[in-house]
Parts: C-alpha cells; structure tokens; sequence
C-alpha cells in the first residue's frame, strides 16, 4: 500500500517536469512527503527553510506574488494552526496560488499523540475566504487532485494522513472541485466519508448489508466547496445521512453537510468523528478502535441510529 | 547622482499628503507613516525601477511594507507616482476605497498585503527567490518597524534570507524607537538592531534615516555591495518626524489630529525639516 503522502510527492516530481512556474517551499519536511527527487533534479524550485512553518507560507506568498505556484506541506497541525495567521493574511486575503498540504492529518498520526494529530485542521481551512479544501481517500485519487491543484489557480488545503492507502479507483478515474464519488449504492442509509474513513465506510457497509442495512456510500472528497447535489441525493434516497471523518465532528465534513441540509433539505444527519476531544499516543489502529473509527465501530453507530 | 533637494520637497509632499489624509479620515497610523517618509520617498521617487503605467511589470524593483500600518506614507507615494488619483487619498479606508487600513493588491502598486507584523520579511525573501530562480535582476526593498522586531517570524525569515544568500533583498529598519503603547525600551527591547541582523549574516548599513544624502547613498550601497549578502539598512528616524508636538510619542502612534492640531501640523510641515 502507498499512503497518499507519497502519491502526493510523485505527482509533483511529474507536475515539475511538466511546468517551470512549480515551486515547493518546505520546513523539514523532505522524506514525509516524498520530495527528495524534487529536491535533487529542480534545486533552485525546492526552497527549504527548516523548521520554521510561518517563514514558510509567507515564503511561498511572496513566490505566489511573483507569478509562481507554490506548494507548501508540514504537519496538518503546523500547517493550519502555526501557520494560520499568514496563511489567511498573506494567501487567502489576496487569493495567491499557494496549495497548502497537512500530511498525518487525525488520529492516523498515531504514536506522535494529541499535539500532533489535527482533529480541527479542516474547521479552520474551511472558515477562510477564498480556500478550497480537499481531503482525498487514496493514491491515484490523490495524484489527480494534487495535479487539479496545480492546475487550478488560488490557495487550497488538501489533507491526508501518515498510513498507507488502499486504492479504490482506476489511475483515470476523473475528479472535481466539488465533487464526490459514489462507490455503493444503497437504500436505506447514506455514509457520506472522506479520507481514510472512506474506505472503513465501504468496510462498515459489508457488516450492516450482513446485518440487513443497505447503505449507500460516498467518497466526499471536496469538502469546500462541498457536493450538495450528493448530499441532496443521499436525503432523497435515503432516509438518514452519516457524515464519517477522522477529525472533530464540528466544522468538519458533518458541518458542512449539516449547514447544507439544514438550509436547503432539512435532513436527519448524525455525525461520526472525533468527539471533540484531543487525540492521545497509540497505534492508529487502537486509536481509531477507542475513539470509536473503525468500520466495527461504524457499523455499530449506525445500526444504532437507523434503529432508532 | 539623486537631486537631493527634489527628494526633499517630495519627502514634504508625501508628510503633508498623509496629514491630510489622516485628518480627512480621522483615522489611520501618523507617527510611523511620518518616520518613514524620507526612505519612501527616495525609494520610489529615486532608487526603485517601476512603472506606475504598467504595475505588473515583471522586471520591476518590488517593494513591502511590512509594517503595514504605514500604509498613508505608501498611498501618497503611488499616487504621486501615477498608480492612481491624487484624489482618491481623501478616501483613505473608506467603504468605497481601495486604500485599506493596511496595504492590499486591491491598490495599484502593491505587490503584497500587510499588517499583521512580522510577516513582510519572509514574503520578501519569497520573491527574491523568485526572482534569483527565474534570473531577474530586480532588488526586493522591505520595510519593517523596530516593534516589529519583536515578532519571531522575522527572525525565521533573516535566517532563510541569509542561507540563500538574497544579495538582492534589502531590509530597511525604520528605528523610530516608538511602538503603539510606549518606547521600545519599555515594551521588549530590541537592543543593537544592527548587531542582531549582522550576527545573522546581513550586511548592515547605518544611517540617520531623515538625512537625504545619506538615504540615497545607503540605497546605492546596497544595491553594490557585491558581498553575497543580504543588506540591512539601520535607518535611525523620529516617529512622527516633522511635527513637533508629535514627535517620539507613543499617542500619536494611531491617533487622528483635531482641527487646532492639524492647523499646527500643517503649518510646521509646510516650513520643512530643520
């Protein structure tokens, strides 16, 4: 298994060879996001400024400025939290081209603990004017956003996580901003996922269908801005909607499904994620077990509700 | 050679432009607008390569303010460059104005947003990376405050600047030892602002930052040092400088004057400095 991460990098080592106004700005993060081959052929495009994540994305505001396009990653939690203030005040405020990436992105971060593991990454991106947050759930699904990016001007946020990644797509399979992807039909629930919890919502629906629950599952990839004509068919479809995230279940996916359905089709809508509550050091497996993420546990939650 | 005794008449210009603006408004930053005001104007009407008729010219001279609160000091340089009407200073951070409280690409000539402090350094060091990767001459010129220096990020950004060796960047310290609730002393002090930047690895230039022959000539070094090395200019100055009832004082760091004030002012700038 390839964990998105290095999907991420591979595809812009290519996008490099592709377009001469690529620059990546990094802070110690080189090996974690598998760009030493960018490193080693486009040295004068690779900018590396240690640890030092708010030099960085100005660094890449000032590049953006000039007429480049900047990607620039570290750690979710450095990427939207220590680095927030110029990331809203330098990128977003004048729309620069700078795609902002949060590599071990939630509970997935594991062994590192709470101070490492973005539960809220995604409720921050999404507040900002002007950004777009991608949050894609495999390798190829990964290179096709990474190069939509690239491709797309303005500032983005696209998160993924440390593990490896299963594939559920073909390599030319297409995706868009505000889009999503169907992956199982079903009647009588919707699970609409994102991220790693994508492929544990296909997992939990092999359980519920054995259990008699025919659900419905959507990769919600783009998250800002969202599908609603997903959401809206999931309401129309099925009777209850499940939004499933490793991240805080405010502001999130489920927030921004439930600021949907509550405006436009009101909808029952129950949100899994983390309880808002910080993470802690474990194995990602024992942490998605305890914090109630895995496809056992999933599918325990939504036999719930739906039996309600 | 610079015409010295144009550059200063239009140093008087761009002071009474941000008096009057600041009276008109009643509101924005005097004080550190009035400090800068010499260094503007040799830097936009002497040293940098622009083209007010083509602002996204790609070889020009960039300029940051990252002290962004200056922001009136700019407005009367670009407008009295060409970038925009004279008149749409009297509406300085009005509702209808692209003249925001501080500097955004929404007005003509600026290249990048400021304000929140500490942050213009770094996205100076980003485009004179841009500009050595894509083998353009153009000297970047960044302007941060001495309070500013209290902010860690223009340390992460000193650093970057001298590991890649931005000869083409040039800082300019507007030390006006004066900071929005009293000196610098009595905030956080700053210490020898010159040693601090020269211990990481820039080459320092030392001036009275009022004195037009040594402005210009500190902006001609700067740009000719040949050392490899990214330039800071200690550029010693008075906040509020020119009026005399302003001058040094923390009050008039973000204060409007009234009517009476203004009068005064008016007159004491229209005499010229000593």
């Amino acid at each position: 298994m390839v964990a998105n991460r290095f999907a991420y990098g591979e595809e812009l080592h290519k996008l490099f060879g592709e377009n001469e106004k690529l620059f990546v700005v990094d802070a110690d993060c080189i090996g974690g996001l598998n760009c030493k081959a960018i490193e080693r052929d486009y040295p004068e495009r690779f900018i590396e400024c240690g640890i030092s994540e708010q030099d960085q994305y100005s660094i890449a505001a000032g590049l953006a400025s000039c007429g480049m396009t900047v990607f620039a990653a570290t750690f979710a939690v450095f990427t939207t939290m220590r680095a927030l203030d110029q990331i809203r005040n330098q990128i977003c405020y004048n729309g620069f081209d700078v795609k902002c990436i949060g590599t071990h992105s939630g509970l997935e971060t594991g062994f590192d603990g709470g101070t490492h593991q973005s539960v809220e990454d995604i409720a921050i991106m999404r507040a900002l004017p002007n950004m777009r947050v991608l949050a894609p759930s495999t390798p190829n699904m990964t290179r096709k956003l990474t190069r939509l990016m690239a491709d797309t001007y303005g500032p983005f946020y696209m998160r993924f996580g440390r593990e490896g990644n299963v594939e559920l797509y073909d390599e030319n399979e297409q995706f868009h901003i505000g889009g999503s992807r169907l992956l199982r039909e079903g009647k009588d629930v919707s699970l609409l996922a994102c991220g790693r919890m994508t492929e544990y919502s296909l997992q939990a629906a092999e359980l519920l269908y054995k259990e008699g629950i025919d659900a419905r599952v959507v990769d919600m990839y783009s998250i800002k801005p969202v599908d609603t004509e997903a959401i809206k068919a999931a309401m129309e479809q099925t009777s209850l909607i499940f939004t499933i995230e490793d991240h805080n279940i405010i502001g999130g996916l489920g927030g921004a499904v439930c600021e949907y359905t509550a405006e436009a089709c009101p909808a029952r809508v129950v949100r899994i994620g983390i309880d808002d509550k910080f993470g802690r050091s474990g194995s990602a497996k024992d942490l998605y077990e305890k914090y109630g993420l895995n496809p056992v546990r999933i599918a325990e939650k939504v036999k719930r509700a739906f039996s309600k | 050679m610079p015409d010295v005794s144009k550059l200063k008449e239009t140093a008087k210009q761009l002071r009474l432009d941000v008096l009057d603006m600041i009276y008109k408004a009643q509101t924005g930053h005097i004080g550190g607008s009035l400090s800068a005001a010499d260094m503007v104007a040799a830097l936009y009407f002497y040293k940098m390569k622009h083209d007010p008729k083509n602002p996204a010219w790609e070889d020009r001279d960039r300029f940051v303010l990252s002290k962004g609160h200056a922001a009136p000091v700019l407005y009367s340089a670009l407008a009295r460059s060409g970038y925009f009407e004279l008149s749409e200073l009297d509406r300085l951070r009005q509702v209808d104005s692209h003249l925001q409280g501080a500097p955004s690409p929404k007005t003509p000539g600026v290249d990048m947003s400021a304000g929140p402090l500490g942050q213009g350094l770094s996205a100076a060091v980003g485009m004179a990376l841009a500009a050595k990767a894509t083998n353009k001459n153009y000297n970047v010129y960044c302007m941060i405050g001495d309070g500013e220096m209290q902010e860690g990020q223009i340390w992460e950004a000193a650093m970057t600047a001298a590991k890649y060796k931005l000869e083409n960047l040039i800082l300019i310290l507007d030390r006006n030892k004066v900071q929005m609730s009293g000196t610098n002393d009595e905030m956080m002090p700053i210490g020898d602002p010159g040693e601090k930047f020269e211990s990481f690895g820039f080459h320092i230039i030392r001036i009275d930052g009022h004195c037009m022959e040594q402005v210009t000539a500190a902006l001609d070094e700067a740009t000719e040092t040949g050392c490899g090395k990214p330039v800071a200019i200690i550029s010693e100055t008075v906040k509020s400088k020119g009026i005399s009832f302003m001058e040094g004082l923390a009050e008039w760091h973000g204060k409007a004057p009234n009517k009476g004030q203004y009068e005064i002012a008016r007159a004491e700038l229209e005499r010229g400095l000593e």
